[in-house]
């Protein structure tokens, strides 16, 4: 019979020091997200029935170019925290578990280099 | 070697046993907003990479935006938006420690509803002005 307690198997072994990073990196994205978001919906709003030129050519200006790619990691990073905490809270079989943690990863990396590519293509060239 | 018991311990009462209120429905609203708009970003990099991509894609991509289904989705997807936007000020109210109140608690959520079908309509009819 093990009397142990779940205390006796962490006692002196310190802070796992990551503690309050999730926390601290949703609220900051969150933050971000406020007038980022705002300027997205401008933005898509404003290109709404417009052809693919204009919105190239919206798209070269080094100020929108910038927003947009600060909007879509934002945006993303933010998703991923939160799709994260939303696996941890459902999928409770391992396996699984590490499975959808690391598809949520996969993801958001992806459509974050699709979303950058597309931004850097159509800012410089193209 | 005695196989220890399994301690049964009472567990606390879960969602199903209470009354649904307000504040419980939008807190669950706020999470499957967030899930919504986790798929629903799709569509934009979509738009994005079509508009990086050549004038017949970007036309048939903008064409799937501009059928009855597209605009659907986009309308859903902007109340998530700004459902979850909304929301997520609500949040820094309670980080900063205020309103905690009922009142005010009550005050917001029903806030929140109101606010993100005003704000949506609000961007629809602004986005059928640059249409016309």
């Amino acid at each position: 019979m093990n009397l142990r307690t779940p205390f006796k198997d962490i006692e002196g072994l310190g802070s796992a020091k990551s503690g309050t990073d999730h926390f601290l990196h949703q609220r900051l994205t969150a933050i971000a997200n406020v007038p980022l978001v705002i300027f997205l919906v401008w933005f898509v709003i404003s290109h709404l029935g417009a052809s693919r030129a204009d919105v190239v050519t919206s798209v070269h200006n080094p100020f929108n170019a910038i927003l947009l790619v600060l909007s879509f990691v934002s945006i993303l990073w933010h998703m991923r925290l939160g799709m994260q905490v939303v696996i941890e809270d459902y999928v409770h079989g391992h396996v699984a578990k590490v499975a959808m943690l690391l598809a949520n990863a996969f993801f958001t990396a992806a459509l974050g280099v699709a979303a950058l590519y597309a931004i850097f293509k159509m800012s410089f060239g193209a | 070697m005695i196989e220890p018991k399994p301690v049964v311990r009472p567990l606390s009462p879960h969602l199903q046993i209470y009354r649904p209120m307000l504040s419980t429905m939008m807190s669950i609203m706020h999470r499957l907003t967030g899930i919504a708009l986790y798929v629903g970003i799709v569509l934009l990099v979509w738009w994005l990479t079509a508009a990086a991509t050549s004038d017949i894609y970007f036309d048939r991509v903008q064409a799937f935006f501009f059928h009855w289904l597209g605009r659907l989705v986009l309308f859903g997807f902007t109340w998530a938006l700004v459902h979850h936007a909304l929301g997520g000020l609500r949040y820094f109210v309670w980080d900063s420690g205020r309103g905690y109140n009922l009142a005010t608690v009550e005050w917001m959520v029903r806030a929140n509803v109101v606010g993100s079908i005003v704000i949506t309509l609000l961007l629809w009819f602004t986005g059928c002005g640059v249409m016309t």
